[in-house]
């Protein structure tokens, strides 16, 4: 039977293949020439020679340092914090019977609207304007305190709402897999901790959070990936000109090198693109490294 | 038992403030589009509520901007790059799952290895090689690239695999063909899966941008992400942020109605095989 | 329609890919099953009875050998157009599909001069589904029916397209113990009723002795012994068969031939005529004792167990294989439990000899 097969197998494969190789290999290889071809003139196609200048270029162009900072904070803040915070939200949503259903369809419409659109209701929300502090700074001032333009106003406030949206577009999956991961936990291991005595807290450290750790390990890493490649919630919220409002991120640095305002430089674009891949790839590693040794005991 | 009742009481706050922060702004949204422009504009505090809702900003939506273009053209593209994207994906599973053939093994871990290339580091090329073909501001620029999904194809293989080798058997001895077969057996029997992936897809067509951005900048090929940025930057001559809202919210609403109706199996699907972006 | 196995091989790549040598299923397997009857299949697991039924079915192309259909040879015909129909051990019901729609599923498939009207193929479903007595669930779905219900629709769809040869694959261990007894009975009925050539696959002796025409023994791959069950267990050919038919198994003691008498360890328990001396295993049923005051064989008692309507007793000798035997003895014969000797004699027509090195039987006549 193996050899009638053959051909058929590989006629139902052709489309997926076909697709595949043009859409995912070719360019794999190809953004790495690209990343090395100096000097490239995207209308006419001509580069002086090979070389390592795009990178070069790429590590001191202070918009860059900038993007790879807002990268990095937006990753830091966000990823611990929304893990924790959907961590918190799943426990107290398995906890409860009466209206369980209704929260958890709740919490989850964030992942199914166009972040875009909901971005901009965000915008709105934050920003002060000559005719309106906005709601945010209403409710700011009614507890005392002073208002703010969390949309062009200071760094760390632009910053605030970025982390802030970020947290509330990533977590409905987040809890969403911390729930179904925590209603995995056989009963009988509560049951005996129960008979046993076993404080809550306890319970919690030493039988749930065990059980559930190889899920946070997963939301952890995939967390990193994605807030690493974090672009489309800060067009958002500051508009394509994330250079100008000081808010541009790696891939958005990427984007703008390729076909933006300051665009037309694939080979820039390729160089970014591939220092971006790297970053991920080392961090994921050290993810796993570290986790491979704080689970290894458990599994 | 005191104790219970004062933590059940903190969860159904905490969870009630949540609750709450991830309505407010579909809440404010809506309001913000039934307000009155000059009432809007004249609010130094905003209310939150309006006395005398109008459906004007949504006339302004379809008339001063293509609100209307946008929406088809994403509907569109939507039902294309799905349909064409599961035919694919079902076929290359089947082949992986169902068929022997030389090099099987090798070509799925290479398929593997993809799945760990990010969007980002292949997008630059694509761009070109669609600009190159002269497809930019074209259907075809815009779903080419889409129909494809190493992961899809993956979480097909796996469903497919769980059914039994002997219904194979059994339909063989019923004179049943390969193709047959996985039309008239595998794929109801997966329909859930293939439910599931058809869900994903339709959620990430809707709210695709980055690839849209590349490759149009003619609005008549502007998806509903493209269109509210471009709404935002350019639309309605002065900042009419109520008329803004309505576009916002008529972008929202097909996903939002298809959720609540569906709500149930679109998590249990994304739990089992979703990650966003 | 006759089945004729001509020397079938077999033989499957390894497993293991490093390894070169191939695994040999079956191997030269020559047998003639007879129009009509119902053929059990019978051997441990792993002995390539699977394998057969799939040669003839033709799922799987052997590696040496014919497969015929009558006179017409069908070893190169796809599995649809031998005319078989299969049913699988754990039944391969196409679960998002009715009863009905399982059954007519077979009639759908066909094409050009056989295709048949949908009102046709309803009418011979139906119809098919009467014959197997579960024309009262066409509509759910084999997710909603018992193990013996889906098996019935599992021979429905087998015998919907009016199979020349009906196959079946171990089809009653997925069935408890009371359902198995039932549904082996339904199957006679289901065979006798419409006269298809039957053969079925088991390892379940019990199984293939109460409702075969006919038993195949095979071990390995090779076929051992052909013929009607009662034969095969008075007259088995090696020790294999004999130890495998019957349940208790046949005890087996070491034993030897010296001077035209058979020697259990030091006991000289029978006459033997036409035999030089030699060493052989001695092959006794369990029920072919009689506890006398007088008995040859001299054992220690270990236990005596009443089950229901049969007492068996639990004897020691050091000649018999694992040290200890169980006979089946009538009740009233029985020894005292609390004995902790009992003399058996051993029936002659429940002896066999075998020889020691190729366990195969040896032929001769034993006497008290």
């Amino acid at each position: 039977m193996l050899s009638k097969n053959n051909k058929k197998a590989w006629l139902y494969l052709l489309p997926a293949l076909i697709l595949l190789l043009l859409f995912m290999v070719y360019p794999l290889i190809d953004v790495f020439i690209y990343s090395f071809e100096e000097g490239y003139n995207s209308a006419s196609g001509v580069f002086f020679g090979y070389g390592g200048y795009n990178y070069s270029y790429v590590l001191h162009d202070p918009y860059f340092l900038q993007a790879v900072r807002n990268t990095f904070i937006i990753v830091i803040i966000t990823v611990p914090l929304s893990t924790a915070f959907a961590l918190l939200i799943s426990l107290g949503l398995s906890s409860i019977k009466k209206l369980k259903e209704l929260y958890q369809t709740v919490f989850f419409l964030p992942y199914v609207t166009n972040t875009l659109a909901v971005g901009l209701v965000f915008m709105i929300l934050f920003r002060k304007t000559a005719y309106t502090d906005g709601l945010v700074n209403l409710l700011i001032t009614f507890f005392g305190g002073e208002t703010v333009d969390f949309i062009q106003g200071p760094y760390w406030a632009k910053m605030f709402v970025m982390c802030f949206y970020t947290i509330w577009v990533v977590l409905p999956f987040k809890i969403l897999i911390l729930t179904s991961a925590l209603a995995s936990v056989p009963q009988e291991y509560y049951n005996a901790a129960k008979i046993d005595g076993t404080s809550k807290w306890r319970t919690f450290t030493k039988i749930t959070l065990p059980y559930i750790s190889p899920m946070i390990l997963y939301l952890v890493i995939t967390g990193f990936i994605g807030a690493f490649k974090a672009y489309s919630d800060e067009v958002a919220l500051f508009g394509t000109d994330l250079n100008g409002a000081g808010m541009n991120t790696i891939v958005g640095y990427v984007y703008d090198m390729l076909y933006g305002n300051s665009g037309g430089f694939p080979s820039y674009a390729s160089a970014a693109a591939i220092i971006l891949f790297a970053i991920v790839l080392t961090i994921t590693v050290i993810n796993l490294m570290v986790s491979g040794k704080n689970t290894a005991n458990i599994g | 038992m005191k104790e219970n009742k004062v933590l059940k009481t903190l969860t159904y706050v905490m969870l009630s403030l949540w609750g709450l922060m991830v309505i407010f702004p579909f809440y404010w949204m809506l309001l913000t589009s039934v307000k009155d422009y000059g009432a809007y504009n004249a609010e130094r505090i905003p209310k939150f509520f309006t006395a005398s809702p109008t459906i004007e900003n949504y006339i302004h939506a379809f008339t001063e901007v293509p609100l209307a273009r946008y929406f088809a053209n994403t509907v569109l593209f939507t039902l294309i790059t799905t349909f064409v994207m599961v035919a694919v994906t079902v076929l290359a599973a089947f082949a992986f799952s169902r068929l022997n053939f030389r090099g099987k093994n090798l070509l799925f871990t290479g398929f593997l290895a993809l799945m760990m290339i990010p969007n980002e580091l292949v997008i630059i090329t694509n761009f070109q090689t669609v600009t190159s073909w002269g497809l930019r501001n074209t259907f075809a620029g815009l779903i080419l690239p889409s129909i494809t999904s190493v992961f899809y194809i993956y979480l097909l293989k796996e469903n497919f695999e769980q059914i039994p080798d002997t219904l194979y058997s059994a339909a063989k001895v019923d004179g049943c063909s390969d193709l047959h077969y996985l039309t008239r057996v595998m794929i109801p029997i997966c329909k859930p899966t293939i439910v599931t992936v058809v869900i994903l897809k339709v959620i990430e067509c809707w709210n695709s941008y980055v690839w849209p951005r590349l490759i149009t900048d003619n609005s008549l090929y502007f998806l509903v992400s493209n269109g509210i940025q471009e709404i935002r930057e350019n639309g309605f001559g002065r900042e009419n942020i109520p008329a803004m809202m309505a576009a916002v919210v008529v972008i929202s609403l097909p996903l939002i109605v298809l959720f609540l109706i569906f709500h149930k199996k679109i998590m249990e699907g994304v739990s089992r095989g979703g990650t966003k972006g | 329609m006759k089945v004729v196995l001509s020397h079938l091989t077999k033989r499957f790549p390894n497993r293991n890919k490093k390894i070169k040598t191939e695994v040999t299923a079956v191997s030269d397997f020559d047998i003639e099953i007879p129009d009509g009857k119902l053929i059990g299949l019978l051997g441990p697991s792993g002995c390539g009875k699977s394998t057969i039924l799939n040669l003839i079915s033709g799922l799987e192309q052997p590696s040496e050998g014919r497969v015929y259909f009558g006179d017409e040879d069908v070893t190169e015909l796809p599995p649809e157009k031998r005319g078989i129909g299969l049913v699988f051990q754990n039944y391969a019901l196409y679960p998002h599909l009715t009863v009905l729609q399982n059954i007519m599923f077979p009639l759908e498939n066909l094409k050009g001069e056989e295709k048949m009207s949908k009102e046709a193929i309803r009418a011979k479903a139906v119809e098919t589904a009467k014959l197997v007595q579960i024309e009262d669930y066409l509509d759910r779905k084999p997710s909603e029916l018992s193990g013996g219900q889906q098996q019935r629709v599992a021979i429905a769809r087998a015998l919907v397209k009016r199979p020349n040869v009906l196959l079946l694959d171990e089809p009653l261990s997925n069935l408890d113990a009371r359902l198995r007894l039932q549904t082996r009975e339904e199957i006679k009925r289901i065979q006798k009723e419409t006269g298809v050539t039957t053969i079925f696959v088991t390892h379940d002796q019990d199984e293939a002795m109460s409702i075969s025409d006919y038993i195949i023994v095979m071990k390995a791959g090779i076929l051992q012994q052909v013929g009607r069950p009662q034969d095969v267990y008075d007259d088995p050919c090696n020790l294999f068969v004999a130890k495998f038919l019957g349940v208790p198994p046949v005890n087996v003691f070491d034993g030897m031939v010296r001077n035209g008498r058979l020697f259990i360890g030091e006991n000289d328990v029978l006459g033997v005529s036409g035999l030089k001396d030699c060493d052989v295993y001695v092959g006794v049923r369990p029920e072919g004792y009689l506890v006398e005051e007088d008995g040859l064989l001299k054992c220690g008692l270990r236990s005596v167990e009443v089950q229901g309507r049969d007492t068996s007793i639990i004897a020691t000798n050091a000649a018999a294989e694992g040290g200890s035997f169980r006979a089946i003895v009538i009740a009233e014969y029985a020894p005292d439990p609390k004995a902790d000797k009992v003399n058996l004699n051993i029936k002659p027509n429940k002896v066999y000899l075998f020889d020691r090195d190729t366990e195969e039987r040896i032929s001769c006549s034993v006497s008290r």
